[in-house]
Protein backbone atom coordinates (compact mmCIF):
# COMPACT_ATOMS: atom_id res chain seq x y z
CA UNK A 1 0.00 0.00 0.00
CA UNK A 2 1.46 3.37 -0.99
CA UNK A 3 1.51 6.00 1.73
CA UNK A 4 2.05 9.73 1.87
CA UNK A 5 5.53 10.95 2.71
CA UNK A 6 4.21 12.17 6.09
CA UNK A 7 3.18 8.66 7.09
CA UNK A 8 6.64 7.39 6.20
CA UNK A 9 8.63 10.32 7.56
CA UNK A 10 7.29 9.95 11.11
CA UNK A 11 8.87 6.48 11.30
CA UNK A 12 12.30 7.49 9.96
CA UNK A 13 14.07 7.42 13.34
CA UNK A 14 12.85 3.89 13.92
CA UNK A 15 13.36 2.52 10.42
CA UNK A 16 16.73 4.17 9.70
CA UNK A 17 18.42 4.24 13.11
CA UNK A 18 16.48 1.70 15.17
CA UNK A 19 15.61 4.23 17.82
CA UNK A 20 13.16 2.64 20.24
CA UNK A 21 11.93 3.66 23.68
CA UNK A 22 13.09 3.08 27.22
CA UNK A 23 11.00 3.57 30.32
CA UNK A 24 12.86 5.75 32.82
CA UNK A 25 10.74 4.27 35.60
CA UNK A 26 11.45 0.54 35.12
CA UNK A 27 14.28 0.50 32.56
CA UNK A 28 12.44 -1.72 30.09
CA UNK A 29 13.34 -1.18 26.40
CA UNK A 30 10.83 -1.26 23.55
CA UNK A 31 10.85 -1.40 19.79
CA UNK A 32 8.98 0.10 17.98
CA UNK A 33 8.51 3.19 20.13
CA UNK A 34 5.70 3.42 22.66
CA UNK A 35 4.20 6.31 24.59
CA UNK A 36 3.07 4.14 27.51
CA UNK A 37 5.18 1.46 29.20
CA UNK A 38 3.31 -1.85 29.42
CA UNK A 39 4.54 -2.40 32.95
CA UNK A 40 4.34 1.12 34.42
CA UNK A 41 1.17 2.47 32.79
CA UNK A 42 0.51 6.03 33.87
CA UNK A 43 3.84 6.14 35.71
CA UNK A 44 5.71 5.71 32.40
CA UNK A 45 8.61 8.06 31.75
CA UNK A 46 9.44 7.17 28.15
CA UNK A 47 12.51 8.45 26.38
CA UNK A 48 14.19 7.59 23.10
CA UNK A 49 16.81 4.87 23.08
CA UNK A 50 19.03 3.88 20.20
CA UNK A 51 19.28 0.10 20.08
CA UNK A 52 22.51 -1.68 19.15
CA UNK A 53 20.83 -3.72 16.43
CA UNK A 54 22.72 -6.78 17.65
CA UNK A 55 20.87 -9.89 18.63
CA UNK A 56 20.02 -13.44 17.63
CA UNK A 57 17.52 -15.15 15.37
CA UNK A 58 14.50 -16.27 17.44
CA UNK A 59 12.55 -17.57 14.44
CA UNK A 60 12.63 -17.20 10.65
CA UNK A 61 10.77 -18.07 7.46
CA UNK A 62 11.32 -17.76 3.75
CA UNK A 63 8.41 -15.94 2.09
CA UNK A 64 7.70 -17.38 -1.36
CA UNK A 65 4.26 -15.88 -2.01
CA UNK A 66 4.68 -12.14 -1.40
CA UNK A 67 2.24 -9.24 -1.35
CA UNK A 68 2.11 -7.22 -4.59
CA UNK A 69 4.66 -4.59 -3.59
CA UNK A 70 7.29 -7.26 -2.83
CA UNK A 71 6.76 -9.27 -6.01
CA UNK A 72 10.22 -8.49 -7.37
CA UNK A 73 11.96 -9.34 -4.11
CA UNK A 74 10.52 -12.83 -3.53
CA UNK A 75 11.62 -15.21 -2.25
CA UNK A 76 13.06 -13.43 0.77
CA UNK A 77 13.78 -14.40 4.35
CA UNK A 78 12.22 -12.69 7.35
CA UNK A 79 12.76 -13.30 11.01
CA UNK A 80 11.97 -12.41 14.57
CA UNK A 81 15.20 -11.14 16.14
CA UNK A 82 15.76 -11.01 19.89
CA UNK A 83 17.85 -7.89 20.44
CA UNK A 84 20.51 -7.80 23.14
CA UNK A 85 18.61 -5.00 24.91
CA UNK A 86 15.54 -7.24 25.28
CA UNK A 87 12.92 -6.35 22.65
CA UNK A 88 12.07 -8.68 19.78
CA UNK A 89 11.88 -7.15 16.30
CA UNK A 90 10.64 -8.41 12.94
CA UNK A 91 12.68 -7.77 9.83
CA UNK A 92 14.34 -9.12 6.70
CA UNK A 93 17.36 -11.39 7.08
CA UNK A 94 19.99 -10.92 4.39
CA UNK A 95 21.50 -14.01 2.84
CA UNK A 96 25.29 -13.74 2.97
CA UNK A 97 26.25 -17.37 2.71
CA UNK A 98 26.10 -18.02 6.46
CA UNK A 99 23.47 -20.50 7.59
CA UNK A 100 20.22 -18.96 8.82
CA UNK A 101 19.18 -20.82 11.97
CA UNK A 102 17.54 -20.16 15.30
CA UNK A 103 20.14 -18.85 17.76
CA UNK A 104 22.45 -17.43 15.04
CA UNK A 105 23.88 -13.99 15.94
CA UNK A 106 22.90 -11.10 13.66
CA UNK A 107 23.81 -7.45 13.27
CA UNK A 108 21.81 -4.64 11.70
CA UNK A 109 22.54 -3.24 8.26
CA UNK A 110 20.84 -0.42 6.34
CA UNK A 111 19.33 -1.50 3.01
CA UNK A 112 16.71 -0.71 0.39
CA UNK A 113 13.44 -2.43 1.34
CA UNK A 114 11.29 -1.75 -1.72
CA UNK A 115 10.36 0.79 -4.39
CA UNK A 116 6.84 2.10 -5.04
CA UNK A 117 6.61 1.52 -8.80
CA UNK A 118 8.69 3.33 -11.42
CA UNK A 119 8.25 6.83 -10.05
CA UNK A 120 7.35 6.28 -6.38
CA UNK A 121 9.31 6.52 -3.17
CA UNK A 122 12.26 4.29 -2.41
CA UNK A 123 11.91 2.80 1.06
CA UNK A 124 15.00 2.10 3.15
CA UNK A 125 14.94 0.01 6.29
CA UNK A 126 17.10 -1.86 8.74
CA UNK A 127 17.71 -5.49 7.88
CA UNK A 128 19.58 -8.21 9.74
CA UNK A 129 22.75 -9.94 8.60
CA UNK A 130 24.02 -13.21 10.11
CA UNK A 131 27.51 -12.91 11.60
CA UNK B 1 -27.39 -11.36 34.25
CA UNK B 2 -29.76 -13.58 32.26
CA UNK B 3 -29.00 -16.94 30.64
CA UNK B 4 -28.92 -16.76 26.85
CA UNK B 5 -29.78 -19.40 24.25
CA UNK B 6 -29.36 -19.88 20.51
CA UNK B 7 -32.75 -20.67 18.98
CA UNK B 8 -31.99 -20.36 15.29
CA UNK B 9 -29.01 -20.91 13.02
CA UNK B 10 -28.32 -20.34 9.33
CA UNK B 11 -25.42 -20.59 6.95
CA UNK B 12 -24.59 -20.36 3.25
CA UNK B 13 -22.39 -22.74 1.37
CA UNK B 14 -18.81 -21.49 1.74
CA UNK B 15 -16.51 -21.17 -1.25
CA UNK B 16 -16.22 -19.09 -4.37
CA UNK B 17 -19.79 -17.82 -4.62
CA UNK B 18 -19.34 -15.77 -7.81
CA UNK B 19 -23.09 -15.64 -8.44
CA UNK B 20 -23.84 -13.98 -5.09
CA UNK B 21 -22.71 -10.65 -3.64
CA UNK B 22 -22.42 -9.68 0.02
CA UNK B 23 -26.13 -8.79 0.26
CA UNK B 24 -27.38 -12.10 -1.06
CA UNK B 25 -25.00 -14.09 1.15
CA UNK B 26 -26.16 -12.23 4.27
CA UNK B 27 -29.82 -12.59 3.38
CA UNK B 28 -29.47 -16.31 2.64
CA UNK B 29 -27.90 -17.10 6.02
CA UNK B 30 -30.19 -14.70 7.91
CA UNK B 31 -33.36 -16.10 6.37
CA UNK B 32 -32.34 -19.65 7.24
CA UNK B 33 -31.72 -18.62 10.88
CA UNK B 34 -35.12 -16.89 11.16
CA UNK B 35 -36.88 -19.89 9.66
CA UNK B 36 -35.03 -22.19 12.03
CA UNK B 37 -36.21 -20.07 14.98
CA UNK B 38 -39.74 -19.84 13.50
CA UNK B 39 -39.50 -16.15 14.21
CA UNK B 40 -41.19 -13.09 12.71
CA UNK B 41 -38.83 -10.35 11.54
CA UNK B 42 -40.63 -7.74 13.63
CA UNK B 43 -39.59 -9.50 16.84
CA UNK B 44 -35.90 -8.72 16.25
CA UNK B 45 -34.64 -5.85 18.36
CA UNK B 46 -30.96 -5.60 17.44
CA UNK B 47 -28.54 -6.84 14.77
CA UNK B 48 -24.78 -7.36 15.18
CA UNK B 49 -22.78 -7.90 12.00
CA UNK B 50 -19.28 -9.37 12.16
CA UNK B 51 -17.16 -8.60 9.11
CA UNK B 52 -13.48 -7.82 8.73
CA UNK B 53 -12.70 -5.84 5.61
CA UNK B 54 -15.65 -5.29 3.25
CA UNK B 55 -14.15 -1.87 2.45
CA UNK B 56 -11.05 -3.57 1.05
CA UNK B 57 -12.81 -6.54 -0.52
CA UNK B 58 -15.81 -4.87 -2.19
CA UNK B 59 -15.54 -1.16 -1.34
CA UNK B 60 -18.53 -1.33 1.01
CA UNK B 61 -18.56 -0.02 4.59
CA UNK B 62 -21.62 0.51 6.83
CA UNK B 63 -22.44 -3.13 6.44
CA UNK B 64 -24.58 -3.73 9.55
CA UNK B 65 -27.41 -1.45 8.41
CA UNK B 66 -27.16 -3.13 5.02
CA UNK B 67 -27.49 -6.51 6.72
CA UNK B 68 -30.56 -5.35 8.68
CA UNK B 69 -32.17 -4.01 5.52
CA UNK B 70 -31.49 -7.18 3.56
CA UNK B 71 -33.12 -9.18 6.36
CA UNK B 72 -36.21 -7.02 5.98
CA UNK B 73 -35.51 -5.11 9.21
CA UNK B 74 -35.29 -1.61 7.76
CA UNK B 75 -35.47 0.33 11.02
CA UNK B 76 -33.88 -2.13 13.43
CA UNK B 77 -30.68 -0.85 15.07
CA UNK B 78 -27.56 -2.57 13.77
CA UNK B 79 -23.84 -2.29 14.42
CA UNK B 80 -20.81 -3.75 12.71
CA UNK B 81 -18.20 -5.55 14.82
CA UNK B 82 -14.68 -5.71 13.41
CA UNK B 83 -11.96 -7.73 15.10
CA UNK B 84 -10.14 -9.12 12.05
CA UNK B 85 -10.73 -12.88 11.70
CA UNK B 86 -12.38 -12.86 15.13
CA UNK B 87 -15.11 -10.46 13.96
CA UNK B 88 -17.75 -13.22 13.97
CA UNK B 89 -16.93 -14.51 17.46
CA UNK B 90 -16.73 -10.94 18.75
CA UNK B 91 -20.15 -10.15 17.26
CA UNK B 92 -21.56 -13.26 18.95
CA UNK B 93 -20.14 -12.09 22.27
CA UNK B 94 -21.69 -8.62 21.85
CA UNK B 95 -25.05 -10.22 21.02
CA UNK B 96 -24.71 -12.46 24.06
CA UNK B 97 -23.91 -9.47 26.30
CA UNK B 98 -26.90 -7.51 24.92
CA UNK B 99 -29.36 -10.32 25.73
CA UNK B 100 -27.70 -11.32 29.03
CA UNK B 101 -27.83 -7.73 30.24
CA UNK B 102 -31.55 -7.43 29.65
CA UNK B 103 -31.21 -4.58 27.14
CA UNK B 104 -32.57 -6.72 24.28
CA UNK B 105 -34.68 -9.87 24.11
CA UNK B 106 -34.17 -10.92 20.50
CA UNK B 107 -30.84 -10.37 18.75
CA UNK B 108 -29.56 -11.57 15.38
CA UNK B 109 -25.81 -12.05 15.04
CA UNK B 110 -24.56 -12.30 11.47
CA UNK B 111 -21.08 -12.84 10.09
CA UNK B 112 -20.08 -12.36 6.47
CA UNK B 113 -17.16 -11.86 4.11
CA UNK B 114 -17.14 -11.58 0.32
CA UNK B 115 -13.48 -12.16 -0.57
CA UNK B 116 -13.34 -13.47 -4.13
CA UNK B 117 -14.31 -10.25 -5.95
CA UNK B 118 -10.65 -9.17 -5.70
CA UNK B 119 -7.58 -11.09 -6.86
CA UNK B 120 -5.51 -13.20 -4.46
CA UNK B 121 -2.82 -10.60 -3.97
CA UNK B 122 -5.31 -7.85 -3.07
CA UNK B 123 -6.97 -10.28 -0.67
CA UNK B 124 -3.57 -11.04 0.90
CA UNK B 125 -2.99 -7.31 1.39
CA UNK B 126 -6.46 -6.82 2.92
CA UNK B 127 -5.89 -9.71 5.35
CA UNK B 128 -2.46 -8.29 6.19
CA UNK B 129 -4.26 -5.45 7.94
CA UNK B 130 -5.02 -7.88 10.77
CA UNK B 131 -1.36 -7.67 11.77
CA UNK B 132 0.67 -4.56 12.59
CA UNK B 133 0.59 -2.72 9.26
CA UNK B 134 3.62 -0.52 9.93
CA UNK B 135 5.98 -3.26 11.08
CA UNK B 136 4.74 -6.47 9.48
CA UNK B 137 2.88 -5.90 6.21
CA UNK B 138 5.11 -2.88 5.42
CA UNK B 139 8.10 -5.23 5.41
CA UNK B 140 6.34 -7.81 3.25
CA UNK B 141 5.62 -10.18 6.15
CA UNK B 142 2.41 -11.91 5.08
CA UNK B 143 -0.06 -13.80 7.26
CA UNK B 144 1.28 -17.20 6.22
CA UNK B 145 4.69 -15.66 7.05
CA UNK B 146 3.61 -14.79 10.60
CA UNK B 147 2.24 -18.26 11.30
CA UNK B 148 5.38 -19.71 9.66
CA UNK B 149 7.46 -17.80 12.23
CA UNK B 150 5.31 -19.34 14.97
CA UNK B 151 5.66 -22.79 13.39
CA UNK B 152 9.46 -22.63 13.09
CA UNK B 153 9.82 -21.71 16.74
CA UNK B 154 7.33 -24.41 17.81
CA UNK B 155 9.31 -26.98 15.80
CA UNK B 156 12.53 -25.85 17.47
CA UNK B 157 11.16 -25.88 21.03
CA UNK B 158 8.98 -29.00 20.90
CA UNK B 159 10.18 -31.05 17.93
CA UNK B 160 6.90 -30.53 16.06
CA UNK B 161 7.19 -31.85 12.50
CA UNK B 162 5.79 -30.77 9.13
CA UNK B 163 4.04 -34.15 8.84
CA UNK B 164 2.27 -33.56 12.16
CA UNK B 165 1.09 -30.17 10.90
CA UNK B 166 -0.08 -31.80 7.67
CA UNK B 167 -2.21 -34.19 9.77
CA UNK B 168 -4.36 -31.22 10.86
CA UNK B 169 -5.27 -30.43 7.24
CA UNK B 170 -5.91 -34.10 6.47
CA UNK B 171 -8.29 -34.45 9.44
CA UNK B 172 -10.15 -31.24 8.66
CA UNK B 173 -10.61 -32.16 5.00
CA UNK B 174 -11.97 -35.54 6.13
CA UNK B 175 -14.60 -33.72 8.20
CA UNK B 176 -15.37 -31.17 5.47
CA UNK B 177 -16.06 -34.10 3.13
CA UNK B 178 -19.14 -34.81 5.26
CA UNK B 179 -20.35 -31.17 5.35
CA UNK B 180 -22.42 -29.98 2.40
CA UNK B 181 -21.77 -26.33 3.30
CA UNK B 182 -17.98 -26.79 3.18
CA UNK B 183 -15.80 -25.27 0.46
CA UNK B 184 -13.81 -28.47 -0.14
CA UNK B 185 -15.10 -31.98 -0.66
CA UNK B 186 -11.76 -33.55 -1.39
CA UNK B 187 -9.89 -35.81 1.00
CA UNK B 188 -6.17 -35.21 1.40
CA UNK B 189 -3.24 -37.41 2.30
CA UNK B 190 -0.22 -36.34 4.33
CA UNK B 191 1.75 -36.64 1.11
CA UNK B 192 -0.64 -34.27 -0.73
CA UNK B 193 0.01 -31.61 1.91
CA UNK B 194 3.77 -32.22 2.01
CA UNK B 195 4.03 -31.99 -1.77
CA UNK B 196 1.93 -28.84 -2.13
CA UNK B 197 3.58 -25.54 -3.01
CA UNK B 198 5.62 -23.82 -0.29
CA UNK B 199 4.09 -20.48 0.72
CA UNK B 200 6.28 -19.48 3.68
CA UNK B 201 8.59 -22.20 5.04
CA UNK B 202 7.50 -24.50 6.64
CA UNK B 203 3.87 -23.77 5.64
CA UNK B 204 2.59 -25.02 2.30
CA UNK B 205 -0.60 -24.14 0.42
CA UNK B 206 -2.43 -27.08 2.01
CA UNK B 207 -1.43 -25.90 5.51
CA UNK B 208 -3.36 -22.66 4.83
CA UNK B 209 -7.07 -21.91 5.00
CA UNK B 210 -8.49 -20.66 1.68
CA UNK B 211 -9.99 -17.39 0.47
CA UNK B 212 -13.76 -17.81 0.64
CA UNK B 213 -17.16 -16.18 0.38
CA UNK B 214 -19.84 -16.99 2.90
CA UNK B 215 -22.16 -15.93 5.68
CA UNK B 216 -23.61 -17.37 8.87
CA UNK B 217 -26.21 -16.18 11.38
CA UNK B 218 -27.60 -17.11 14.80
CA UNK B 219 -30.63 -15.87 16.73
CA UNK B 220 -30.21 -15.25 20.48
CA UNK B 221 -33.00 -14.93 23.09
CA UNK B 222 -33.18 -15.19 26.89
CA UNK B 223 -33.17 -18.85 27.95
CA UNK B 224 -36.55 -18.56 29.68
CA UNK B 225 -38.18 -17.54 26.38
CA UNK B 226 -36.22 -19.99 24.22
CA UNK B 227 -38.77 -22.84 24.11
CA UNK B 228 -41.22 -20.53 22.39
CA UNK B 229 -38.97 -20.63 19.34
CA UNK B 230 -37.17 -23.94 19.43
CA UNK B 231 -37.59 -27.29 21.19
CA UNK B 232 -33.82 -27.69 21.39
CA UNK B 233 -32.36 -24.41 22.54
CA UNK B 234 -28.58 -24.29 22.98
CA UNK B 235 -27.45 -22.36 26.01
CA UNK B 236 -24.29 -20.23 26.01
CA UNK B 237 -22.67 -21.27 29.29
CA UNK B 238 -19.44 -19.32 28.97
CA UNK B 239 -18.05 -16.38 27.01
CA UNK B 240 -14.47 -15.11 27.22
CA UNK B 241 -12.39 -12.71 25.21
CA UNK B 242 -8.84 -11.30 25.45
CA UNK B 243 -6.37 -9.19 23.48
CA UNK B 244 -2.62 -9.13 22.86
CA UNK B 245 -0.16 -7.12 20.74
CA UNK B 246 -0.98 -6.98 17.03
CA UNK B 247 2.61 -7.68 16.10
CA UNK B 248 4.10 -11.08 16.78
CA UNK B 249 7.45 -9.69 17.98
CA UNK B 250 5.88 -7.78 20.87
CA UNK B 251 4.42 -10.92 22.50
CA UNK B 252 5.87 -12.69 25.52
CA UNK B 253 6.06 -15.94 23.58
CA UNK B 254 5.77 -17.06 19.96
CA UNK B 255 4.64 -20.57 20.78
CA UNK B 256 1.45 -19.74 22.63
CA UNK B 257 -1.44 -17.37 22.03
CA UNK B 258 -1.86 -15.80 25.45
CA UNK B 259 -5.18 -14.22 24.39
CA UNK B 260 -6.55 -17.71 23.72
CA UNK B 261 -5.41 -18.95 27.13
CA UNK B 262 -7.03 -16.05 28.98
CA UNK B 263 -10.27 -16.13 26.94
CA UNK B 264 -10.57 -19.87 27.58
CA UNK B 265 -9.86 -19.59 31.30
CA UNK B 266 -12.56 -16.95 31.64
CA UNK B 267 -15.08 -18.99 29.66
CA UNK B 268 -14.34 -22.17 31.68
CA UNK B 269 -14.66 -20.23 34.92
CA UNK B 270 -18.03 -18.75 33.97
CA UNK B 271 -19.33 -22.16 32.90
CA UNK B 272 -17.87 -23.89 35.96
CA UNK B 273 -16.18 -26.56 33.83
CA UNK B 274 -12.69 -27.64 32.73
CA UNK B 275 -11.18 -28.49 29.37
CA UNK B 276 -11.81 -32.22 30.06
CA UNK B 277 -15.57 -31.59 30.05
CA UNK B 278 -15.61 -30.40 26.43
CA UNK B 279 -16.87 -32.99 23.91
CA UNK B 280 -16.59 -31.06 20.63
CA UNK B 281 -14.66 -27.99 19.65
CA UNK B 282 -14.49 -25.73 16.63
CA UNK B 283 -11.04 -24.15 16.87
CA UNK B 284 -9.35 -21.49 14.76
CA UNK B 285 -7.18 -23.42 12.28
CA UNK B 286 -6.37 -20.58 9.87
CA UNK B 287 -3.08 -22.47 9.44
CA UNK B 288 -2.33 -26.05 10.50
CA UNK B 289 0.07 -24.84 13.20
CA UNK B 290 -2.73 -22.64 14.62
CA UNK B 291 -4.83 -25.71 15.50
CA UNK B 292 -1.85 -27.24 17.29
CA UNK B 293 -1.36 -24.06 19.34
CA UNK B 294 -5.11 -23.86 20.02
CA UNK B 295 -5.27 -27.41 21.37
CA UNK B 296 -2.51 -26.53 23.83
CA UNK B 297 -3.64 -23.02 24.78
CA UNK B 298 -7.27 -24.12 25.29
CA UNK B 299 -6.01 -26.62 27.86
CA UNK B 300 -6.68 -29.87 25.97
CA UNK B 301 -2.99 -30.78 25.83
CA UNK B 302 0.20 -29.71 27.57
CA UNK B 303 2.47 -27.39 25.58
CA UNK B 304 4.34 -29.39 22.97
CA UNK B 305 2.06 -32.44 23.10
CA UNK B 306 -0.84 -31.58 20.79
CA UNK B 307 0.88 -32.19 17.45
CA UNK B 308 1.63 -35.84 18.26
CA UNK B 309 -1.90 -36.39 19.57
CA UNK B 310 -3.55 -34.90 16.48
CA UNK B 311 -1.32 -36.98 14.19
CA UNK B 312 -2.32 -40.07 16.22
CA UNK B 313 -6.00 -39.35 15.53
CA UNK B 314 -7.03 -38.30 19.04
CA UNK B 315 -9.06 -35.36 17.71
CA UNK B 316 -10.67 -37.05 14.71
CA UNK B 317 -14.44 -37.34 14.36
CA UNK B 318 -15.93 -39.40 17.20
CA UNK B 319 -12.63 -39.97 18.97
CA UNK B 320 -11.55 -38.67 22.38
CA UNK B 321 -12.35 -35.06 21.47
CA UNK B 322 -13.86 -34.24 18.07
CA UNK B 323 -12.24 -31.07 16.73
CA UNK B 324 -13.40 -29.02 13.76
CA UNK B 325 -16.24 -31.31 12.74
CA UNK B 326 -17.35 -28.66 10.21
CA UNK B 327 -14.01 -29.05 8.45
CA UNK B 328 -12.58 -26.06 10.28
CA UNK B 329 -11.28 -23.02 8.49
CA UNK B 330 -9.09 -25.26 6.36
CA UNK B 331 -11.75 -27.57 4.99
CA UNK B 332 -15.01 -25.65 5.41
CA UNK B 333 -13.48 -22.39 4.19
CA UNK B 334 -12.68 -19.11 5.89
CA UNK B 335 -14.82 -16.11 4.90
CA UNK B 336 -13.21 -14.26 7.79
CA UNK B 337 -16.17 -12.38 9.30
CA UNK B 338 -18.42 -15.43 8.96
CA UNK B 339 -16.08 -17.96 10.59
CA UNK B 340 -16.79 -17.18 14.27
CA UNK B 341 -20.54 -17.37 13.68
CA UNK B 342 -20.21 -20.53 11.58
CA UNK B 343 -18.47 -22.19 14.53
CA UNK B 344 -21.54 -21.49 16.70
CA UNK B 345 -23.82 -22.85 13.96
CA UNK B 346 -21.83 -26.11 13.77
CA UNK B 347 -21.77 -26.56 17.55
CA UNK B 348 -25.53 -25.92 17.67
CA UNK B 349 -26.19 -28.62 15.07
CA UNK B 350 -23.89 -31.06 16.85
CA UNK B 351 -25.51 -30.50 20.26
CA UNK B 352 -29.00 -30.79 18.76
CA UNK B 353 -27.98 -34.03 17.02
CA UNK B 354 -28.61 -32.54 13.57
CA UNK B 355 -25.09 -32.79 12.11
CA UNK B 356 -25.92 -35.70 9.80
CA UNK B 357 -22.99 -37.76 8.54
CA UNK B 358 -20.54 -35.96 10.81
CA UNK B 359 -22.65 -36.22 14.00
CA UNK B 360 -20.59 -36.79 17.14
CA UNK B 361 -22.24 -39.33 19.44
CA UNK B 362 -23.46 -38.02 22.77
CA UNK B 363 -21.91 -34.56 22.52
CA UNK B 364 -23.07 -32.46 25.47
CA UNK B 365 -20.66 -29.54 25.76
CA UNK B 366 -19.24 -27.68 22.78
CA UNK B 367 -16.68 -24.94 22.32
CA UNK B 368 -16.08 -22.28 19.66
CA UNK B 369 -12.64 -20.63 19.52
CA UNK B 370 -12.11 -17.70 17.16
CA UNK B 371 -8.81 -15.82 16.70
CA UNK B 372 -8.11 -12.43 15.12
CA UNK B 373 -4.83 -11.78 13.34
CA UNK B 374 -1.86 -13.76 14.59
CA UNK B 375 -3.43 -13.81 18.07
CA UNK B 376 -4.21 -10.20 19.00
CA UNK B 377 -7.83 -11.16 19.66
CA UNK B 378 -9.24 -14.44 20.91
CA UNK B 379 -12.87 -15.24 21.68
CA UNK B 380 -14.03 -18.47 23.31
CA UNK B 381 -17.65 -19.57 23.79
CA UNK B 382 -18.98 -22.67 25.53
CA UNK B 383 -22.37 -24.18 24.72
CA UNK B 384 -24.68 -26.81 26.23
CA UNK B 385 -28.08 -28.22 25.41
CA UNK B 386 -30.85 -26.61 27.43
CA UNK B 387 -33.84 -28.87 26.76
Amino acid sequence: MEKTSAALWRRIDERYNMIGSECGNCGRAYFPQRIICRKCGRKSVMKEKMLSGNGEIYSYSRIRVPPDDFKDAAPYTVGVIKLDEGPMVEGHIIENGKEIEIGRRVRTVFRKLRVDGDEGLIHYHFKFEPV
Amino acid sequence: MRDVAIVGVGITKFGERWEHGLKELMAEAGLMALQDAKMESKEIEMVYGGTMAPGKFIGQEHVAALLADQLGLQNTPAVRIENACASGGSALRQGYIAVASGIHDVVVVGGVEKMTDVNASEATTALGGAGDQEWELFQGITFPGLYALIAKRHMKEFGTTEEQMAAVSVKNHDNAYRNKYAQFHRKLSIEDVMRSKMVADPLKVLDCSPISDGAAAVVLVPLDKAKKYNDLPIRIIGSGQASDSLSLAERDSLTELKATKIAAQNAYKQAGINAEDVDIAEVHDCFSIAEILAMEDLGFYKKGEAAKAIAAGETALNSKLSVNTSGGLKGCGHPVGATGVKQAVEITWQLRGEAGERQVNGAEIGMAHNVGGSGATAVVHLFKRAD
